[in-house]
């Protein structure tokens, strides 16, 4: 079982936006005990779905050569709980990018109402600074894949992005 | 160029944004880790926040020399060595760190920064 919390990128425009998709379903366990009777989609595995989405978008505009973590929520606000049969469409924007971090901005909306926002800080890290390896390549390309990242991203230049020849 | 109390005003925003502490908590006094709870992390949010609000670049280590903390050059037994407090002098010179030298403990280190060397840091490279 892996950790997947965005299903799809709609949009993925390098080093600057991306617009992932979640849907919510009472098939995932989680949803059994939280809580019975009142199924919730906890929002602190919302505030790791809008991280996967800027994630992807930091880890790609840096060509993947360091690990991307998530270090700080340096802020976050929910407006309303999401639950079985949402869609949450995340809409992460970078707000600035250096070697050894970002920091970026993701929304959360269900159809046209906000349901969350917050602000991403990662670290960037090189092998040795005490983050093992978190994918092979073909694991992770394959994550990519199933994300169809090279069906809907772009370079800055509208150009598509090539698929990672790792 | 900025006034001193402009910069200050300033270095407190991104305090209170990057450490989620309130606005009177950020006295020029005040020790970022001991004071205001700064982890390793928040130096490097706050580095962001500083080169955005001010448009300056600060370099990895300027700030914070982790690098002279972590040498075998510079700490021996958990204490700085006298080189070491000499590196430390020479590349922060915009802090105060008498009371650190009385007792050069590498873990006594992160309580030695306070507000008021984050805003004579960020004077002289508003100077510079």
């Amino acid at each position: 079982m892996r950790w997947f919390w965005i299903d799809r990128f709609e949009e993925f425009v390098r080093g600057s936006r991306a617009v992932a998709i979640k849907n919510v379903s009472l098939a995932e366990e989680h949803m059994h005990d939280h809580f019975p009777g009142l199924p919730l989609m906890p929002n602190s595995l919302i505030v790791e779905g809008m991280a996967q989405t800027a994630g992807l978008l930091v880890a790609d505009a840096i060509d993947f050569n360091r690990r991307v973590v998530l270090a700080k929520v340096a802020a976050a606000t929910f407006h309303f709980d999401a639950v079985p049969g949402d869609t949450l469409r995340f809409d992460a924007s970078v707000l600035d990018l250096k070697p050894a971090g970002s920091l970026t901005k993701v929304t959360s909306m269900i159809g046209d109402q906000l349901q969350g926002e917050a602000e991403l800080f990662f670290a960037h890290l090189e092998p040795g600074e005490g983050v093992p390896t978190l994918f092979s390549p073909d694991e992770l390309l394959t994550w990519l894949d199933h994300l169809r990242l090279f069906d809907v991203g772009k370079d800055q230049e509208g150009k598509p992005l090539l698929r990672r020849d790792w | 160029m900025s006034s001193r109390d402009e910069i200050f005003e300033k270095v407190r925003a991104a305090l209170v944004d990057a450490l989620g502490v309130d606005e009177e908590d950020v006295t020029p006094e005040a020790t970022m880790v001991g004071d205001l709870g700064a982890e390793s992390i928040d130096f490097l949010d706050i580095v962001f926040r500083l080169e955005k609000a001010f448009s300056i670049k600060i370099p990895r280590g300027e700030l914070f020399p982790e690098d002279v903390l972590s040498s075998s050059e510079f700490v021996a037994d958990g204490k700085v060595n006298a080189a070491g407090i000499a590196e430390l002098k020479s590349r922060m010179p915009f802090a105060d760190l008498s009371k650190f030298e009385a007792n050069p403990s590498v873990q006594n280190f992160a309580n030695t920064l306070t507000v008021e060397d984050m805003v004579r840091y960020v004077e002289s490279k508003v100077a510079g």
